[in-house]
């Protein structure tokens, strides 16, 4: 038919009152439904392969030659195996939350747009960021989900409590990580910014926030950057978990000061969103 | 009070719309700006403008690039904050509810922000998802306004894949979804091709015998006659002249215009000695414009005098001569 009529409103208009932050960022779920559905074949293949490599070669190959006393009493009485899993299970999610806080909140503000569409709408800059982060931490759900199942089968999770837990301290650590570079993608002009990113941030961090070993063993300064890092809170939280030496004290001060990065950030990111969209 | 803004055809009146109705004014101004100023650091890029657009007009900004026209729309769309002066827009404060007022209001930005890795189906259904329509409805309405611009062949096509003038309809088509009262158009037609642009004037068209308010911003004088009741002229960030385009033209030019070509280079000391002839005269390069009432007149008299120009053109004057009046014929960009 050629005679397209001009659509008319048959409906009641679009409610005129005021919705919610959290309402606002639910009308936003069908789009990252359409951003979850066409990247999850590319990472889902990756998210289980890569423990399922790392824990092979690292913890088995080359723990395997760890059977010295003294090491392993320096790892806490752990096999290499045991000690690794934790850690690494945290830095994987630190670098993938890390990576979904770049490029993809680039092409929102920048390259794509679809950000500053967005706020052609009733929805605001932090029911977007809500939305956003919600994202991530489903995105964290699903890469810990696949790690900590892959590391049950090598017999490494005690129990489903611990399983889940982990699960969570992983979104935790996620949002710690994601939410201050997500605040600094909201201020970057271009992307050569998250090369530094990646080599001055992430790559150091996974390498030296104890997820391979002690950060006892680094230099003092070293050390003492590795306690500021959020991830190395991340992964003696996640290994108190794994290897059932829970201990309240420090569980919480862990889990206090990976909030602290995570609302900061989330702070942050309201204030470079608002001041770059919004203008 | 409650004004009525019933258009046939068109429902829309509806729950808590009344109590908003009440607060648009004796006028029933959709948008009502005094003294509104946008800045960015120390540059004003709005310098106060004052602007009353009635339900139902289809009201339009024309001026040349930098004028002010995109930061004039951004802040009625409020999407960007007002530096000075007021505003309201659909009888509410932009600053305290601008999410309700974005709610009944449809955007077309002057760059198109599709999402350009999703199809173009779902770029309606998804945006639609935005303004708390349920996915069925996003799904009817989707359909609906891909027919109106003529996409529907196109529906499950990747945006990557389309023309220029396609995004542009879909980018309209989009901005639709929610039935809005008022439609924000910045620069719908720039760059599209001359059947492109006619089509989408025709779709502008139907909306405004619908009863939607339409603002659109353009720099193309045809566009603003064709689809304006009334429109402001915008140099440097003010406002210069206002009216209906016939208006305009009585007021800024004269009704007709002769143009004078001779040699190249003979126009400026042939202005001298036509002067008078015309109201105003302006002299460019390669021909004189004499503006007068009776452009026959003019050319016989320019014969009587002696004067043999290569061609002679009798035209009606139009917007653009206003235009070129008001702003200057120096390049802007
Ligand atoms: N975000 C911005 N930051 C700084 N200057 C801006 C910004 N947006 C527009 N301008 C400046 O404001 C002036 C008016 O721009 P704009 O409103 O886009 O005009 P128009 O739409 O009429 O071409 C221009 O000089 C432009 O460079
Ligand atoms: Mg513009």
């Amino acid at each position: 038919m050629t005679a397209a009529s001009p659509p008319t409103a048959a409906s009641a208009p679009a409610p005129a009152g005021r919705t919610g932050t959290l309402g606002l960022a639910l009308r936003q779920f069908d789009y990252w439904l359409t951003v979850y559905r066409r990247t999850w074949k590319g990472s889902a293949v990756s998210s289980f392969v890569m423990p399922l490599l790392y824990l092979t070669a690292m913890g088995v190959g080359l723990g395997g030659f760890i059977d010295d006393p003294d090491a392993i009493e320096r790892l806490g009485g752990l096999t290499y195996l045991e000690y690794i899993a934790p850690g690494l299970l945290a830095a994987t999610v630190m670098q993938n939350a890390v990576f979904e806080s770049t490029y993809p909140v680039m092409s929102g503000i920048k390259w794509n747009k679809v950000f500053v569409a967005m706020l052609n709408t009733p929805v605001v800059v932090p029911a977007l960021l809500l939305a956003n982060f919600g994202y991530i931490a489903f995105r964290m759900t699903t890469i810990a989900g696949v790690f900590i199942v892959v590391t049950a089968v090598f017999g490494l999770v005690p129990s489903v409590w611990a399983g889940l837990l982990g699960l969570l301290v992983a979104v935790l650590i996620g949002l710690a990580h994601a939410t201050p570079v997500v605040a600094l993608s909201g201020r970057l002009e271009n992307d050569a910014g998250f090369a530094i990113v990646f080599r001055l941030g992430v790559m150091p961090m996974f390498l030296f926030s104890g997820a391979f070993f002690p950060v006892s063993q680094l230099p003092a300064v070293f050390e003492w950057l590795a306690y500021v890092t959020p991830l190395w809170h991340g992964v003696e939280l996640t290994r108190m978990l794994t290897t059932g030496t829970l201990e309240a004290g420090m569980a919480a001060v862990h889990t206090g000061y990976l909030l602290l990065w995570l609302m900061t950030g989330w702070w942050l990111a309201i204030k470079t969103f608002s001041r770059r969209l919004v203008q | 009070m409650v004004v009525s803004r019933f258009v046939p055809g068109r429902k829309r009146v509806g729950p808590g719309i009344e109590s908003l109705t009440v607060t648009f004014g004796d006028r029933g101004a959709l948008i009502r700006a005094r003294g509104l100023v946008k800045r960015y650091g120390d540059f004003e890029a709005v310098r106060g403008i004052d602007l009353d657009v009635p339900s139902g007009e289809a009201f339009g900004f024309l001026g040349p690039n930098g004028a002010g026209k995109s930061s004039a729309m951004r802040m009625i769309a409020c999407v960007s904050p007002t530096s000075s002066g007021e505003l309201t827009v659909l009888g509410l404060d932009p600053l305290a509810d601008g999410s309700a007022i974005r709610a009944r209001i449809g955007v077309c930005p002057q760059e198109d922000q599709l999402d350009v890795e999703l199809t173009v189906r779902e770029n309606l259904t998804v945006y639609g998802r935005y303004f708390g329509l349920s996915r069925a409805e996003c799904r009817s309405r989707a359909d609906e306004l891909l027919d109106f611009v003529q996409l529907t062949d196109k529906a499950n096509a990747k945006v990557e894949s389309l023309s220029g003038g396609m995004k542009r309809r879909l980018t309209i088509a989009r901005s639709l979804i929610n039935q809005p009262d008022l439609l924000l158009l910045d620069e719908p037609t720039t760059g599209l091709d001359p059947q492109a642009r006619h089509l989408l004037w025709d779709k502008l068209f139907r909306l405004r015998q619908q009863g939607v308010t339409l603002v659109l911003t353009t720099h193309y004088m045809d566009e603003a006659e064709q689809l304006c009741d009334r429109l402001v002229v915008m140099n440097d960030g003010r406002i210069v002249a206002e009216g209906s385009p016939t208006a305009l033209i009585a007021q800024y030019s004269t009704r007709e215009v002769t143009e004078l070509r001779f040699g190249v280079g003979h126009h400026e000391q042939l202005g001298g000695k036509v002067a008078d002839l015309a109201e105003r005269i302006e002299v460019l390069p390669d021909r004189l414009l004499l503006y007068t009432d009776d452009g026959e007149r003019a050319t016989s008299e320019v014969a009587a005098r002696g004067l043999r120009p290569d061609s002679v053109l009798v035209r009606r004057s139009t917007l653009e001569d206003v235009f070129l009046r008001l702003t200057g014929r120096s390049l802007v960009d």
